[in-house]
């Protein structure tokens, strides 16, 4: 019996797992939302539009094009399905959807490689016409080759931050202002961590001093107070490091606070999670080469710890590897003790990025109580607060019970974070005695029918 | 002629070299290019994309990668599809407002 093995996410680690698997004579099936592979960091352009590597990835297009290539010359070895959804498993089955039509899928091992997204804190505005995340506004430009705003005001702290306000500039879209609420000081006591991976800590300093160079200034320890505007964004107030407010003029906003693992599959093939305290948020727990608590399912890349495109295509090596050695097949010593050595140098990048980029989330726990925290169910701090200290919710499942947090269509994703750190607040307790918000199937909607149609398949109904 | 048009969210920074597809958003013709998704031609056009459902004001999206959930719409032949990865087709009628029929 051959294994099946089967991938979710076609970005650096799906695409080096599926090679690895492929190399090895196993036929992976790889899942993926998106029509072509690469992923959110290296997501290719469709297909009328023309620019050449270079101006989509920078500095990265070497990386991009030996990812794409990797992928393309697999042909036949790899059952690649694209726009392809998961949104469910029960046991060893995936609950598929694709064209509007559903599909159950089994599995013997499951590489989940499903990436990552922004992670944000609100504030007064944010749901406004104009205001993106960091990694959308990138999208925007490297997708769609449009700039989200005539001026888009970048905020945040972020690795995100100078790359795309750099991306823009760059492309010849107006940048009104580059906010970064970490202090100068952070940045300069990360040097060391940073310039430890020699290439791509440099880069970051090439985008700062790029912007630099064309008058447009990177200021740290801003904090953003308020986004303006009726129907759309017309500026933000920002606090400077001096204390003084200041209005910047702009019609569009780009924030983000760092990156946050997808790992709702995970969640509902039951692996353990812990919680992250480096940069406070539940990952999923794994013993390092990929191996999560429940048998036979595996993590790598960003959707299991946030450490970058880089780490990201050596962890979907290595769990495709561990894979491997699970099922008996012979590995390559060399190659794996190489892996893990070079994964190990960027952990320590790593470390600089959280201190170069901490994440504030002292802006969460104090965002004041008309703020809108969840997006999707209109749900203020206020509310949230009340469900806290007058209803007795004790944790952000049961806050979420009583006002709708983080139970809207994104479930959680969006504001689950800034979320936890206002109940945290509220309880006066770690953040970690706030709990880890339970996702539930489907992981992103789909239409009723689809239900149906999976539930008559499946032994066990959704 | 969709042209960054003064009203619209979006400007385009290139990539003009491509066929145009007409469709519509809310009745009104527009045109978009090939590899347009439709998140891009609604706030090309515009700076909304839809409303909240609980009365705080107009949306336009918010990750571009399918992850929040912010800027689904209708098709007028009743489907509901996020605008961030769905790709404009010929003829695709937009309904930014639930329960609203073109006719025609």
């Amino acid at each position: 019996m051959v294994e099946r093995v089967v991938i979710v996410g076609a970005g650096p680690a799906g695409v080096r797992a599926a090679q690895t698997l492929a190399a090895a004579g196993l036929r992976p099936t790889l899942l993926d939302e998106a029509p072509a592979t690469g992923g959110q960091i290296y997501r290719r352009q469709p297909a009328p539009f023309r620019r050449p590597y270079k101006t989509l990835y920078g500095f990265d297009a070497a990386k991009a094009r030996q990812v794409h290539t990797a992928f393309d010359g697999l042909d036949g070895a790899v059952d690649h399905r694209a726009r392809t959804l998961v949104w469910s498993l029960e046991g060893q089955r995936l609950c598929l959807m694709h064209e509007g039509g559903t599909e159950n899928l089994s599995f013997d091992r499951l590489i989940l490689a499903t990436g990552a997204m922004d992670r944000v804190i609100p504030l007064p505005g944010w749901t406004l016409p104009g205001v993106y995340t960091l990694g959308g506004a990138q999208v925007a430009l490297k997708h769609q080759a449009c700039a989200i705003g005539e001026r888009t005001c970048f905020v945040g702290s972020s690795p995100l931050l100078p790359y795309v306000a750099y991306q823009y500039a760059r492309a010849g879209a107006g940048v009104a202002g580059i906010i970064d609420t970490t202090p100068r000081a952070d940045k300069l006591r990360a040097l060391p961590d940073l310039l430890a991976a020699a290439g791509t800590g440099a880069k970051g300093l090439y985008y700062m001093g790029w912007l630099a160079s064309r008058g447009l200034r990177y200021r740290h320890a801003g904090i953003p107070i308020r986004i303006e505007g009726e129907s759309h964004v017309t500026g933000v107030v920002v606090r400077m490091a001096g204390g003084r407010e200041r209005h910047i003029a702009c019609d569009a906003v780009a924030i983000g606070y760092g990156l946050k693992c997808e790992h709702q599959l995970a969640d509902l093939a039951g692996c353990d999670f812990r919680f992250d305290s480096s940069n406070r948020q539940w990952v999923v727990a794994q013993d390092g080469v990929g191996r999560t608590s429940v048998a036979g399912i595996y993590v790598a890349g960003d959707g299991a710890v946030i450490r970058g495109a880089d780490a990201a295509e050596l962890a979907g090596e290595r769990a495709a590897l561990t894979v491997l050695e699970d099922i008996g097949r012979p590995v390559d010593r060399a190659r794996v003790q190489k892996i893990d050595r070079r994964i190990a140098g960027i952990d320590r990048f790593r470390r600089g990025l959280e201190t170069a980029f901490a994440y504030p989330h002292h802006l969460a726990r104090d965002m004041a109580d008309h703020v809108i925290l969840c997006r999707c169910e209109a749900v203020t701090a206020g509310e949230v607060r009340h469900a806290v200290t007058q209803l007795g919710a004790h944790d952000i499942n049961r806050a979420k019970a009583f006002c709708r947090v983080g139970m809207g269509r994104c479930q959680g994703r969006v504001c689950g974070p800034a979320a936890a750190e206002v109940i945290a607040g509220a309880l006066q307790r770690p953040i970690e005695a706030a709990g880890r918000l339970r996702g539930q199937a489907p992981i992103k909607p789909v239409p009723i029918s689809a239900l149906a149609d999976a539930a008559a398949d499946l032994t066990v109904a959704a | 002629m969709t042209t960054p048009a003064e009203g619209g969210q979006l400007r385009r920074l290139g990539e003009w070299d491509r066929p145009s597809i007409r469709i519509s958003i809310d009745g009104a013709d527009c045109d978009a290019l090939e590899g347009d998704v439709l998140l891009s031609a609604l706030l090309l056009a515009g700076r909304r994309v839809r409303d909240s459902e609980f009365g705080d004001g107009p949306r336009a999206g918010f990750c571009w990668m399918g992850a929040c959930q912010d800027c689904w719409v209708w098709l007028s032949d009743g489907r509901r599809v996020r605008a961030c990865t769905t790709p404009v087709e010929p003829k695709m009628a937009v309904l930014t407002r639930a329960g609203e029929t073109v006719v025609g």
